[in-house]
């Protein structure tokens, strides 16, 4: 009898150990997922209701692949998990037995207790199921004439993009007084606060949400603002302050839960045989500077590709490598490779440049006095993943980093180049007479 | 704005419908000396047709279709009987009279060549009387509205920036009854130009003026497609510089195949014609140019003295050198969405539909299967043409040459690439011919996949899977599927548009030429992962 690995949850993470682990062994596999019959691409949710793409789209792997690859999928939501019987009880009354169990579950958008936050018509974006109420919710400017959305983060600013492609005004409830501005340094915050107000977004910036209003159907009408007692009329509330892990129904299971599935470096929680990985493990202490819960996309394959190591004999501990990571606001292309920190770490400082257009621009955290390179953000200029890659692991210079920045650019062919306007800010900042590299594919390559 | 654009639509509209009325206006009233001028021009032999369209058809007044079918029934009374006398000398085995009653039959092919030449010279009324107007009225309306419908999108598409939004809510763009409507009229259109031309000999009397100040000679149906489609391709490009205004690549590529298309398929054609020379389009490359090497073109170009000769090598040279040394520096790009005419209207014409091309596993089958055997059935024919042409023999390896080239011209050249190829873009995305049945694009297809310095670099680890690259690849290729696992795309049927690495919101994908080694590079385990586990897995799946 093969050993049976049972996954809840068919998300990236969730898919992804499945795959290795049918790569590397012929173990019978079975994902459960209670959100839909086939692996979809969550990120890509935005994208349906914009209507860039449609359900089927998102789907990265065709319906048949999974029979192909003796994958079980399994529609069902797990109640219980009972690891003295190494058994799940599904809704309904159904068993199923396991040898081994991955906990894929991933994350639900946070309620900080607002009143009335589980009116009809407030929702986060996370699910499928969120899309559809969204469809509900929001069709057109008609049914919704506005919409409030609280949290100023990535889902935050995506479900205000989405809902402006159907003509609704936005109201966008931010708590800190500049967008993301915990995570992005102030030259960038402020620049994608000045993109979100140029799309005709009422955008509210150091405001807290106090309470949501029910007409007499129990529908949403209105939110009050805490630091005014402002009353603004809408049919939708967004609520996208965050998420958590999906860990709820694991309270009385014995597994060890903190914020998330309290796992170690080699994603075993505290029982044997069961395994958390992606949005809902929680580290007990964070990998190589990152935070001990990841709820990122590459984050979670990472940890797919790792666990399904472990699981077919080759015991590999969770090692992710340099921290990168990438966004959209809007118009706006984002990434980031290595630590840019809002404020510089004790002994770093931010060399930072902006364009005139006001789309485009970079932060560098490096050392004090010896100018290591620490990361770099970077706005409406695409950059070369493994480059920078290699350049944080040799530990090289930010003279060096910008003399070859042209090595590192990913741009479309025939966009105009920044790097030498770059390097005059720089040259004019830290006293250097640096001039731009040209590209070379030999370094690329090396 | 929106008022402008609805307002563009009517007009538009206006004047799509003129143009297709106009096929059913005007009188056509043959009058004796033009059928007699026409009948000994041509040389035609018999009398019988003569006597019947003098009969039926000469003095009378008559519509577009009444005209050309009296004409058409001429034609046939007259084969009939020669088909009658034929079957007549073979019962009495009389050979020498059977074969002397060929010469009066009439090709059935050239039915509406004739009756198209016999009605632009029949033509009255109206649309002759004012072709000016009519050229305002059709063409002019329909750039007019076309353009008042695209020039808001500069302020109703917002900041610059991809704006596909509502492309599958809409049923222009969703398959919905819109774009069943085009498709049909699409289909409608290339029947016609095709095979039944002598019913829209209208259209050409709009064009006589422009064909006239260019080459001195009246307008074909060719000339009316040659011009609608820059036409066409102009328009929509002011679309496209439109919505992808943030993007240089697709700005420089636009304005690039509309060089190509209007000076090398269009004028340069024209104006050689003008001079009594061959007109021919210098960047059509064998084998989609695939009477290039047919009997009356090798004729037409040796007896066309030295820029005959000169176009005879370059038509070589271009297939065998030229295209392929670019494709291994540029990749196939630099012909398909940068240079060749059907590249240019499906990356205009077609970009609102580019997200239809199927990515199924099955559909690249099929994609394999039919893009290779119309390769294969072009060198084919052109082997059997050529040994043809100088043995002077009919058949080679058993297959009759006139029949191949008749076949390939109709299955491939009109069907395939015309009819299908463009008329089902609304349904089955832009690129059909391109992709499913284009023997150059094969050809390139090859050099590109084993010996090209062109990739799309996929960006380490950032690719998030979203799914908007596989989308919108107007050639079906499931771009994500390579991206999310950090492998470059190399794959032969890329035509190098740039609209997935536009449509990326990560900055996932470049197309770049770059060095051969390590262009393809499958990866298990992508960027972001510590470096050990990469190389275990790696080297596992290579060993």
């Amino acid at each position: 009898m093969q050993e049976h690995i049972v996954i809840i949850g068919n998300g990236i993470s969730g898919v992804t150990t499945a795959r290795h682990i049918r790569k590397a062994s012929d173990k019978k596999i079975t994902i459960i997922s209670a959100e839909t019959d086939h692996f979809f691409s969550r990120t890509a949710l935005m994208y349906i209701y914009m209507g860039h793409m449609k359900y089927e789209h998102t789907k990265p792997y065709e319906d048949y692949f999974w029979k192909k690859n003796r994958i079980d999928l399994k529609r069902a939501f797990v109640d219980t998990v009972d690891h003295e019987n190494k058994q799940l009880l599904l809704s309904g009354g159904e068993k199923m037995s396991y040898d081994k169990l991955v906990l894929a579950v991933g994350s639900k958008p946070n309620k900080f207790g607002w009143p009335g936050q589980d009116l009809d018509g407030v929702q986060g974006l996370y699910s499928k199921q969120d899309l559809d109420m969204l469809e509900a919710n929001a069709p057109d400017k008609e049914t919704c004439k506005r919409a409030v959305v609280v949290g100023g983060g990535l889902i935050g600013i995506e479900m205000v993009e989405m809902l402006l492609t159907r003509d609704i005004p936005v109201t966008f409830l931010v708590r800190e007084n500049s967008f993301w501005n915990g995570v992005l340094p102030q030259g960038e915050s402020e620049m994608i606060n000045r993109h979100i107000k140029s799309h005709h977004v009422d955008l509210r910036l150091g405001f807290n949400l106090d309470s949501i209003l029910a007409d007499d159907n129990g529908k949403v009408r209105a939110v009050t603002i805490k630091e005014t007692g402002e009353e603004i009329a809408c049919n939708v509330v967004g609520l996208t302050a965050g998420v958590s892990p999906n860990v709820a129904f694991l309270k009385d299971s014995g597994i060890e839960l903190g914020r998330g599935i309290k796992v170690n470096p080699m994603l075993e929680t505290n029982i044997k045989d069961i395994y958390a990985i992606g949005d809902c493990a929680e580290q007990h202490e964070g990998i190589n500077g990152r935070r001990p819960i990841e709820a990122v996309w590459y984050t979670g394959r990472m940890m797919g590709e790792t666990l399904a190591q472990t699981l077919t004999g080759n015991p590999t501990a969770y090692n992710p490598g340099h921290w990168f990571n990438s966004a959209k606001f809007m118009d706006i292309e984002y990434q980031t490779y290595g630590w840019v920190f809002s404020k510089p770490k004790e002994g770093n400082t931010h060399f930072h440049w902006m364009h005139k257009d006001d789309n485009k621009c970079i932060t560098i955290e490096m050392q004090e006095g010896t100018r290591k390179f620490v990361g770099i953000n970077n706005f409406g200029i695409r950059l070369r993943h493994e480059l920078f890659d290699r350049w944080l692991t040799e530990g090289r210079t930010t003279d060096y980093v910008l003399e070859h920045l042209k090595d590192a650019n990913f741009d479309p062919e025939f966009y105009s180049h920044y790097e030498k306007d770059i390097l005059d800010a720089y040259n004019a900042a830290y006293g250097t007479s640096l001039s731009p590299k040209k590209k070379s594919w030999k370094r690329i390559f090396a | 704005m929106k008022i402008i654009k609805n307002l563009g639509l009517v007009i538009f509209i206006t004047g799509l419908a003129i143009w297709t009325a106009s096929i059913f206006m005007g009188d056509f009233t043959l009058q004796q000396e033009q059928l007699d001028s026409f009948i000994s021009e041509k040389g035609i032999k018999s009398e019988l047709v003569a006597q019947k369209i003098s009969d039926n058809v000469v003095g009378k007044k008559l519509g577009t279709f009444a005209f050309t079918g009296a004409v058409r029934d001429a034609l046939a009374q007259n084969n009939d009987y020669y088909d009658a006398q034929i079957a007549k000398y073979d019962a009495a085995k009389e050979w020498d009279k059977k074969g002397e009653q060929y010469q009066y039959r009439i090709n059935d092919k050239d039915f509406q060549a004739f009756s198209f030449s016999l009605a632009k010279k029949a033509g009255t009324g109206f649309i002759v009387e004012n072709k000016g107007l009519m050229w305002f009225l059709t063409f002019g309306l329909g750039i007019l509205g076309a353009l008042m419908f695209i020039f808001p999108n500069l302020v109703l598409l917002g900041k610059p920036g991809i704006k596909n939004d509502h492309v599958y809510h809409e049923a222009a763009t969703n398959r919905g009854w819109i774009a069943w409507l085009v498709l049909v009229y699409l289909v409608l259109f290339y029947l016609v130009l095709y095979f039944n031309a002598d019913y829209v000999v209208n259209w050409t009397f709009i064009l006589d003026p422009i064909s006239n100040a260019l080459n001195g000679g009246d307008a074909s149906q060719w000339f009316v497609y040659g011009f609608l489609y820059c036409v066409i391709m102009v328009t929509m490009a002011v679309r496209m510089y439109i919505k992808y205004r943030h993007n240089k690549y697709q700005i420089v590529r636009t304005t690039s195949v509309l060089f190509f298309q209007i000076v090398f398929a269009f004028l340069i054609p024209e104006i050689m014609a003008s001079l009594g020379k061959p007109g021919y389009d210098f960047k059509n490359a064998f084998p989609l140019d695939y009477d290039f090497f047919f009997e009356w073109n090798l004729d037409t170009l040796t007896q066309s003295g030295g820029l005959g000769i000169f176009i005879l090598v370059w038509g070589v040279v271009l297939t065998l050198v030229i295209v392929p040394v670019m494709v291994y520096f540029f990749g196939k790009r630099w012909y398909c969405s940068w240079v060749c005419g059907c590249g240019g209207l499906a990356e205009t014409l077609g970009d609102p539909y580019r997200q239809h091309s199927n990515k199924s596993m099955k559909a690249w089958k099929l994609e394999r299967w039919l893009i290779h055997s119309v390769l294969v059935f072009s060198l084919v024919m052109t082997l059997v043409t050529l040994y043809c042409y100088f043995t002077g023999a009919e058949a080679f390896l058993g297959i009759n040459s006139q029949w191949i080239k008749d076949t390939y011209s109709f299955l491939i050249g009109a069907w395939f690439a015309g009819v299908i190829g463009t008329g089902f873009y609304p349904i089955f995305g832009n690129r059909v011919w391109c992709r499913f049945g284009c023997p150059l694009a094969a050809y390139l297809g090859f050099v590109q996949r084993f010996k090209s310095r062109f990739r799309i670099t996929t960006n380490g680890g950032q690719c998030i899977s979203c799914g908007n690259c596989s989308t919108y690849c107007e050639q079906g290729i499931d771009v994500r599927a390579y991206a999310q696992k950090g492998e470059n795309i190399v794959r032969s049927s890329c035509v190098g548009c740039g609209v997935c690495s536009a449509v990326c919101p990560r900055g996932v994908l470049k197309l770049e030429n770059g060095p051969e080694a390590g262009r393809i590079n499958p990866t298990q385990v992508l960027l972001g992962n510590d470096v050990d586990l990469m190389d275990y897995v790696n080297n596992k799946e290579a060993s």
